[in-house]
């Protein structure tokens, strides 16, 4: 098992923003947030983090590590229709449900090079265009990680994307935004753990958190990017 | 906010695998040196003898993909553009997933599709196409960004598979000598081919049209 003090490598290069699955695209509400005057500097950004972390980034995070749990368990092909199709029932706009699918492709273009296994296979045997928390799941764990590492992945990934599209669309300070990350860490231990302990649970019984105001975002930046310049695919 | 559950989203499954997949050539080069013009030139001298699509890539708006679709070279729905998150570069070099999907839902709609074409955003003299994206790629500058450009290099300069210096009937009014740049452009490049040309002049490209049809045999 490739690990260093429990972290998998897989981990790491999962959440760098050098991996090349398609996540810079994405601003996870950002841009559509920005435009509308609700995220402006980085105190706003610190609170749209904060709550997106505890919302979609708990949601992600609860996924990634059941998946990770599901693959380590040998899951069949009806076990990973059955976990995509909670998370499509977990997620009501269809904006952030094509969004999700099209990192989830991303990441598997990508991750299948660097770890194949008979893992992921099965998942994409069962779910041809997962999404992307259960793709991340997979990755780890066919990559020697376990539900944690995957959880940890997905919730960084739901705060570090959008931190870096408000440093492109608002010229922030990097160092801010950085720092509005770092400032997280708590935070991100309390999802991981929530997500771990939740990870052998059935699909039908993973925790739901929502978020209507991202859930309207993703929904008013697809509508708005037929009409006006939106730089960002989601 | 459709909140519909039986809302239609894309097609999850993967397309059907064709036997052979299409060439693809990247175009790039600085802002405003006339790859869409190049692209629509390519689309009028080839849309009628090859199966081809488009891929663009702008920093604003589906701005070059409206074009191409307003200029009536190529059916609307062989186009496609995509978004780089402000970061044109990196959407054609270091992670080119988005590109890669839109090229793979053009295969998936055009079977047996000959050739597709990515304009990337215009952007700086060091963005050049990941050979993951492209088979081969074409540089476009222009006379009027000064006779310098060739000279000061870059990877886009140096080591592109095609350098075109476009707008070459503006050379006089912007006092730029296309001698000198014709052969720093030589010197910089070796062997590479360089093409002079302009599409005021030659609409239809015929130079840079034998080598994309070169591109394909
Ligand atoms: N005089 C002259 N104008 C040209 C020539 N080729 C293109 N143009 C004009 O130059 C302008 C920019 O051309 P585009 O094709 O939009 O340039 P581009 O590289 O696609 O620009 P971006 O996508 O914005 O980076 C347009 O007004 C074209 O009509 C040429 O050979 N001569
Ligand atoms: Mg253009």
């Amino acid at each position: 098992m490739s690990t260093v003090d429990g972290v998998a490598m897989v981990t790491l290069i999962l959440a760098d923003a050098r991996f090349p699955g398609g996540g810079h695209v994405h601003s996870g509400g950002v841009e559509e947030a920005a435009a509308r005057g609700l995220v402006t500097g980085e105190a706003d950004l610190a609170g749209f983090l904060r709550g997106r972390l505890r919302t979609a980034g708990e949601l992600g995070a609860v996924f990634a590590a059941a998946s990770a749990h599901a693959a380590a368990a040998g899951a069949t092909a009806g076990h990973w229709r059955l976990l995509d199709e909670e998370l499509d029932a977990r997620t009501p706009s269809a904006a952030q449900r094509a969004a999700s699918r099209a990192q989830g492709r991303g990441a598997v273009r990508a991750g299948r090079r660097a770890w194949p296994s008979a893992v992921l296979e099965g998942l994409l045997a069962a779910v041809p265009r997962p999404h992307h928390p259960v793709v991340l799941g997979a990755l780890v764990a066919g990559a020697g990680g376990g539900p944690s590492d995957a959880a940890l992945c997905a919730g960084y990934l739901a705060v570090s994307g959008p931190a870096s599209a408000a440093v492109r669309l608002l010229g922030l300070d990097p160092f801010g935004a950085n720092a509005a990350v770092a400032a997280l860490d708590a935070e991100l231990r309390a999802v991981v753990a929530t997500a771990t302990a939740a990870a052998a649970l059935a699909p039908a019984d993973l925790p739901a958190q929502s978020s209507p105001g991202l859930d309207l975002l993703a929904e008013a930046h697809d509508r708005r990017h037929r009409e006006e310049v939106r730089l960002f695919a989601s | 906010m459709n909140f519909d559950p039986t809302a239609t989203e894309p097609d999850p499954h993967p397309p059907a695998r064709s036997a052979g997949r299409a060439v693809r050539i990247g175009i790039g080069g600085p802002v405003g040196s006339g790859k869409t013009a190049l692209v629509a030139a390519l689309c009028r001298a080839l849309g009628d003898r090859l199966n081809l699509a488009v891929v663009t890539n702008d920093i604003y708006t589906t701005e070059d993909a409206d074009f191409l679709r307003a200029a009536g070279v190529l059916a609307p729905d062989r186009i496609e553009a995509v978004q780089t998150g402000c970061c044109p570069h990196t959407a054609i070099r270091d992670d080119i997933t988005a590109n890669l999907d839109a090229v793979e839902l053009l295969e998936q709609r055009f079977p047996g599709l000959d050739l597709v074409i990515i304009e990337s955003g215009g952007d700086n003299l060091t963005a050049v196409f990941s050979r993951g994206l492209v088979d081969s790629q074409v540089f476009v500058v222009d006379v009027a960004g000064g006779d310098k450009v060739p000279r000061k290099g870059g990877p886009g300069v140096t080591t592109a598979d095609l350098l075109v210096i476009n707008k070459i009937d503006l050379a006089e009014q912007v006092g730029a000598d296309l001698t000198v740049m014709a052969a720093d452009a030589h010197r910089m490049r070796g062997e590479l081919p360089v093409i002079s040309q302009s599409l005021v002049r030659t609409p239809d490209a015929p130079e840079v049209t034998d080598w994309v049809l070169a591109q394909l045999a």
